[in-house]
């Protein structure tokens, strides 16, 4: 049977601007996905603990506070330990082209600037989830 | 280790057991998605928990939306830590009919214990699905419960039938209101009298929560039975110096319905239960530990009454008979040579030559070894 797509959008760090996770999140939701949103100001490890008890297939991250070098790699690796290396960890925000680049060779993304139409997030997310979580029922 | 190995396999199941052994937050929160979803392998799952039922104390948190339900649940979660309990949380929010999507913001609120070990939330789609809803929280509550969770505590929006079957899934359910909610007893149309085993008056600093109150005590005292039987109340004219001091409380009970129900409500060991009406200011922390001692009082009476034992039986009594029908309908009508019976007959019951009653009896009758079968794991 066809369960819906989980996602967890969050916005970790100190930028205090969540239109855009927002938006993401709503546009997901209106997709049919079941997202949950947690708020500003979230710590890593908060982030990976809540992907974890969610049980998400996907974690979304907006950054805009120029940190997402550190952030998502520390996202990444935390969801790892937990057990959890088959989530898919994308994201977006201000984030220059070869910094995407050296994410998603760490395994991360793939990453959106801005201006990504919410359509392609959605396409790509149910793309990914066909080709990695269809096989499970 | 890797929680990818959850989703190959047929040893899915057994993997998610043994971590669930290791009390690894990963297993049980896949065990709940396997028992949400009816993954492949649940009744297998269902079956190993089983046996380790009936530890912890669920408790339901209802109301109308913005009423603090996931800020007085945030102040129940930490009382309970502070006392050592680990606490599992259900948030049930809303599906859209229309895109069969959900936003679960409940997390943004329980943020305070979010990175606690001993606190496991979850936040629960309605998926539209009638009826099937409260069967879900509890099979999630079950899962909770057989990981040694010591309080489950299931948060709905109090709208709609749905969520009312979802508080009776608890032993104790928590009814939420707010000053707003009272101007008329609008609120406690629905079902919401009937439910609920406590009341909270939260953000009772606002204009109207006194009122509210003593709005729910006198419908709470006007209960069949609720004084006690008391039947002073056209004694018009007795001068009230010329009674006895209990003879002058009962009369008083009897003038006062709510006044009774309060007093009812504040007896530390009654045979029968007055839901108290409490006042709550969740986000300054004031009331919370009036609410708790409410819940361990509570406890207590479904204890010592035997309520307990009824309410855990019908839930036992209910999940069997969901079971049942369950497979009655997997095995009839996902067997083939079945589905194609039925449609062989239908000329017969266009013609008006066979009634469908019968043809349901005819039909039964010839499945007797397709529902005798038993196919434990290959149920999907």
């Amino acid at each position: 049977m066809s369960r819906p797509i989980r996602v967890l959008v969050a916005k970790p760090g100190l930028d205090g601007h969540d239109r855009g996770a927002k938006v993401v999140a709503a546009a997901l939701r209106d997709a049919g996905m079941e997202v949950i949103y947690t708020g500003l100001h979230q710590t890593p490890e908060m982030i990976a603990s809540a992907a974890v008890q969610e049980d998400v297939d996907v974690v979304g991250l907006s950054i805009l506070s120029g940190a997402h070098m550190t952030l998502f790699p520390r996202v990444h690796d935390l969801l790892v330990e937990a057990g959890r290396d088959d989530i898919l960890l994308t994201g977006g925000g201000i984030i220059p082209k070869e910094d995407m680049a050296a994410l998603e060779a760490r395994g991360i993304g793939k990453l959106f600037g801005p201006g990504t139409s919410t359509q392609d997030l959605v396409d790509f997310i149910r793309a990914w989830f066909a080709e990695h979580k269809a096989q499970e029922a | 280790m890797s929680g990818a190995a959850y989703n190959t396999g047929h040893s899915t199941i057994d993997r998610v057991l043994a971590d669930f052994d290791a009390k690894k937050p990963a297993a049980l929160a896949r065990a709940v998605s396997i028992m949400e979803n009816h993954r492949a392998g649940f009744e297998k799952l269902a079956s190993a928990l089983h046996p380790r039922l009936g530890h912890a104390r669920r408790i339901g948190i209802t109301g109308p939306p913005g009423a603090g339900k996931s800020t007085i649940t945030t102040q129940l979660v930490r009382s309970w830590r502070e006392a050592g309990l680990t606490v599992g949380v259900i948030a049930v929010d809303p599906t859209s009919p229309f895109t069969g999507g959900a936003l679960l913001g409940d997390r943004i609120r329980m943020e305070e214990v979010a990175l606690d070990p001993g606190v496991f939330i979850r936040s629960m789609a309605t998926r539209g699905s009638l009826g099937g809803l409260a069967s879900a929280t509890r099979d999630v509550c079950d899962v909770l419960d057989a990981f040694g969770m010591d309080v489950i505590l299931i948060e709905t929006v109090g709208v709609g039938q749905s969520e009312l079957d979802v508080a009776r899934t608890a032993d104790t359910t928590l009814v939420v209101l707010v000053p707003e909610s009272g101007d008329s007893i609008q609120t406690l149309k629905a079902g919401v009298m009937e439910i609920a085993d406590i009341f909270t008056v939260n953000k009772a600093d606002r204009p109207g929560a006194d009122r509210l109150r003593n709005d729910l005590e006198l419908m709470l005292g006007l209960r069949p039975g609720a004084t006690g039987g008391h039947e002073a109340a056209g004694h018009h004219g007795v001068d009230l110096r010329s009674l006895a001091p209990e003879e002058k409380e009962a009369l008083r009970d009897a003038m006062n319905p709510a006044r009774a129900a309060r007093k009812a409500a504040s007896s530390e060991e009654p045979d029968r239960w007055t839901p108290p009406v409490l006042r709550t200011i969740a986000a300054q922390k004031e009331g919370i530990s009036d609410l708790i001692d409410a819940i361990t009082r509570h406890h207590g009476y479904l204890d010592r009454s035997g309520e307990l034992q009824a309410r855990r039986r019908e839930r036992m009594r209910e999940r069997v008979r969901e079971a049942v029908e369950l497979k009655v309908h997997q095995r009839l009508w996902k067997d083939e040579p079945t589905v194609q019976w039925l449609e062989d007959r239908l000329p017969e019951l266009e013609a008006g030559a066979l009634a469908p009653f019968h043809a349901a009896d005819a039909l039964l009758a010839r499945s007797g070894p397709l529902l005798t079968g038993t196919n434990m794991d290959a149920e999907s």
